[in-house]
């Protein structure tokens, strides 16, 4: 063939609108397990503040706690890790063969499922902050 | 019953005035005058419903060798409709009736050949098995993404077909039966295994849905994944053949490259399970390597 022309991969993702089910489990799942990944270094540099004694760790951990930001940002820490969790569940009856035509069903209820986990835990991870 | 007496004399004597012969001819009168009443109405109402019903179609339309249609564009047709209308019916009266240029593939127009697999409204469809009426307008036709548009709504399928070679798409087999003539019969039950990725039409729809399948141009694909999966599960093949056949699917841009996004069983006009076949293959892959001494 001499000539072709290409529509690119840019086009893919700006037809987001017509993803179906299973595809917007494969990008939330990426997206999820990415930010999990980036959450485990400032997980480390946190803990890590241990390393120069007791009181560094406390102060640095109640300075953190303190701020709203940090809260909402658990809040979002959370959802992120359910959802990671349950549709990794979800992924493993996936590649275990089970359930395989009830696959965007299931997507939903773990979107659902973490949906309610994290509303619910809100209250907690709100509490006893000053804004 | 004092009342209704009177009624029924009174039926009988207008009955009685006027002749059955010119009963039935006033009867007959009314029922033309009804009949071509209604056959008025119904032609008002088909002409209505046919300058009103009509499909607004957004074609794409790219053609390098001509200079006007290198900057690939939509255009818009109007097509009346039918009813039964497919996607591929309203195609064919665009091109007959407004531009004898616009191309598309077709042949069998029953979901058989494969060859009129369209990107319509956003999903990957047989023209032929899509009806227009299953559509919003307006209907937007584009070729098969993730594959090299040559003109129109032609796509090159060469790749598409090569990745289907690369997977020997034939029966083979070291255990022939001893008669010359003898059948190589299969049993039901393994009949039944292989059923659905037997129907496969080879349109590619699968392939130019799937998002690995884009970026990773040596990945199998879907189609031809399910087109091993047809032999590989064939017991008449032998386990030589199953080894040979696992071989090529167990390669770095076979079996493994599936994400189970779903697309392509989403998309397949046969529907087949294919993401079924494909993680069966990779549970299949790994027992075969998994080795306990
Ligand atoms: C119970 C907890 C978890 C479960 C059940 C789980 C499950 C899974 C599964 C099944 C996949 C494969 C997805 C696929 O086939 O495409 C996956 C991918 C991934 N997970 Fe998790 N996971 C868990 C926890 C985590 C954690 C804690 C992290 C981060 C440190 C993480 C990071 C990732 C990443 C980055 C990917 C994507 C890898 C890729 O690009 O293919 N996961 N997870
Ligand atoms: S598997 Fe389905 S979508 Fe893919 S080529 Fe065959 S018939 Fe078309
Ligand atoms: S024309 Fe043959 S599959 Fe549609």
């Amino acid at each position: 063939m001499s000539q072709s022309y290409n529509r690119g991969l840019i086009e893919d993702f700006s037809r987001w609108r017509e993803f179906s089910a299973g595809m917007w489990a494969w990008i939330f799942h990426k997206f999820t397990g990415w930010v999990l990944v980036g959450y485990l270094f400032t997980h480390i540099a946190v803990l890590s503040t241990a390393l120069s004694g007791a009181a560094a760790y406390t102060n640095t951990i109640q300075a953190l706690e303190s701020l709203l930001v940090v809260r909402i940002l658990e809040v979002g820490l959370l959802a992120v890790a359910v959802f990671h969790i349950l549709n990794g569940l979800r992924l493993l009856f996936v590649d275990l063969g089970v359930g395989l035509e009830a696959q965007d069903q299931s997507f939903y209820a773990s979107l659902i499922l973490t949906g309610v986990i994290v509303i619910a835990s809100v209250p907690t991870f709100l509490s006893g902050v000053s804004i | 019953m004092s009342t209704q007496v009177p009624e029924q004399v009174e039926d009988e004597s207008s009955a009685e005035s006027v002749s059955p012969g010119k009963q039935k001819r006033d009867q007959k009168k009314r029922e033309r005058a009804q009949r071509i009443q209604e056959q008025r109405e119904a032609e008002a109402a088909e002409k209505a419903r046919s300058e009103d019903d009509t499909y607004h179609l957004k074609v794409f339309r790219y053609d390098p060798e001509v200079p006007e249609k290198q900057e690939p564009r939509f255009d818009d047709f109007y097509v009346p409709y039918k009813q039964g209308m497919t996607v591929l019916d309203a195609l064919m009266w665009a091109r007959d009736h407004y531009d004898s240029s616009l191309t598309f593939r077709h042949s069998c127009r029953q979901a058989i050949c494969g060859s009129d697999a369209l990107f319509v409204n956003g999903s990957q469809r047989l023209g032929c098995k899509t009806q227009l009426s299953d559509l919003a307008e307006p209907v937007r036709i584009e070729p098969l993404p993730h594959a090299d548009v040559v003109k129109d709504l032609v796509v090159d399928m060469e790749h598409f077909y090569d990745q289907m070679e690369a997977v020997e798409p034939y029966f083979q087999t070291n255990s022939l039966p001893d008669g010359e003539l003898d059948e190589q019969r299969q049993t039901r039950e393994n009949r039944e295994k292989v059923k659905m990725s037997t129907r496969c039409i080879w349109c590619s729809a699968c392939m130019s849905s799937c998002n690995i399948a884009a970026g990773d141009n040596e990945y199998l694909g879907p189609a031809a994944i399910n087109k091993a999966y047809r032999f590989a599960m064939d017991e008449r093949e032998g386990e030589d053949m199953k080894q040979r056949r696992l071989e090529i699917l167990e390669q770095e841009h076979g079996v493994w490259r599936c994400q189970t996004q779903f697309s392509c069983t989403e998309v397949c006009p046969k529907d087949i399970p294919l993401t079924e076949h494909i993680q069966e293959l990779k549970r299949e892959a790994i027992k075969n390597n998994l080795k306990f001494w």
